[in-house]
């Protein structure tokens, strides 16, 4: 197992949960950049399926791997972290995409974050930085944003980002909760989170540009995400939900 | 007794055969067979007496007979090809909770290798 530096005596442990789906051009470079943000972090990359050399790219540069069998989505990679992170006890689980647009640096805030709330996500629209996302898709990002804000009674202004970190009560939610639909690593979990009683926040973060791909600008695509993401968001809100507190509770 | 008539008889008895001998082969499981055995005893008794289903039709306001077959026929296949999805749904849970599980596991054998 691959722990770095110093750990602080009462310092959370924190694991850094990598999904990576083909991304063997960056994903060395990004865990280095993490090893370098987050003092004494361990890091779990969750091989989502990969063709390429994404897994031993990984493996050289010394963090453990979970190699998934086929490809499951990010929801299904972020159940594989979120169950190993509960078994090994971190109080921490920060997740980080791959491909490099999240910037490491303000992971620290996002571990502030969790003193007052059990989610905390990095928030690519509030201020820090101008985002690349703009047009339909951002207006369909936004009543999104604006309607999950009710839910779960706070400012959300970027509930699709990837961009995360959660304390103990909720990595022991999505150890048996995360849910694998589309948009479900990030709008049903904000929902099923709520449902069990877990408090969300969230914190401006700088978001770079993405190593390679251009977001979506066309309006078609951009009114069939909001379709989905109302479809996801309608039937995560009446899903029956007993399990969830009981869950959270536990141990 | 006319063609039609054996036709109609024959062909769900043959229906129920072929149901029956999977259960029995263990190819077919019994929640699985429930439609196509409802629907192959239905169309057994329509085939046998005829002026049933004229009757049915009548009771139910269907003014034409053979709407009253073709409205069950759709009905039945609907909630097979539903319960047919709802199955699918819940394998692929399984399936994916396993590749999880999998992915785990040979995360530990590694970590285990490598002490």
């Amino acid at each position: 197992m691959a722990s770095i530096g110093p750990v602080k005596r009462n310092a959370p442990r924190v694991l850094v949960i990598i999904p990576a789906l083909n991304e063997e051009a960056s994903i060395a470079g990004v865990i280095a950049e993490v090893r370098e943000s987050i003092a004494g972090a361990e890091i779990l990359v969750i091989d989502d399926g990969s063709t390429d050399a994404t897994a031993a790219n990984a493996k050289r540069a010394g963090v453990m791997v979970a190699r998934l069998p086929y490809n499951l989505g990010v929801g299904g990679a972020m159940r594989v972290g979120y169950h190993y992170a509960r078994d090994a006890g971190f109080d921490v689980a920060i997740q980080i995409d791959a491909d490099g647009q999240h910037d490491p640096r303000s992971a620290s805030q996002l571990i502030d974050g969790l003193a007052d709330s059990d989610i905390v996500i990095g928030a690519r629209f509030a201020g820090t930085e101008s985002y690349a996302v703009r047009g339909p898709r951002r207006w369909a990002m936004r009543v999104l944003s604006a309607v999950l804000s009710r839910i779960c009674r706070t400012r959300l202004t970027d509930t699709t980002s990837g961009y995360r970190a959660a304390g103990r009560r909720a990595i022991r939610l999505f150890a048996t909760h995360f849910p694998a639909e589309y948009l479900g690593d990030t709008v049903e979990a904000l929902v099923i989170a709520h449902r069990a009683g877990l408090t969300v926040s969230q914190v401006p973060v700088a978001m770079r540009e993405r190593a390679a791909g251009t977001p979506s600008h066309n309006p078609l695509a951009a009114a069939r995400f909001l379709v989905r993401a109302s479809f996801a968001l309608a039937f995560a809100l009446v899903r029956p939900s007993e399990q969830y507190r009981s869950e959270v509770d536990a141990q | 007794m006319n063609g039609t008539y054996v036709l109609g008889v024959l062909v769900p008895v043959l229906i129920l055969a072929v149901v029956l001998e999977s259960l029995r082969r263990g190819r077919l499981r019994e929640r699985h067979a429930l439609w196509w055995i409802i629907a192959g005893v239905l169309a057994l008794v329509a085939g046998i007496f005829p002026s049933s289903v004229g009757w049915v039709a009548e009771k139910l306001g269907i003014e034409v007979p053979s709407n009253l077959v073709f409205f069950s026929g759709i009905v039945i296949l609907f909630l097979v090809s539903l319960q047919h999805a709802s199955e699918l749904t819940r394998t692929e849970a399984q399936v994916r909770t396993l590749a999880e599980r999998v992915a785990l596991l040979e995360l530990r054998m590694d970590q285990r290798d490598d002490r």
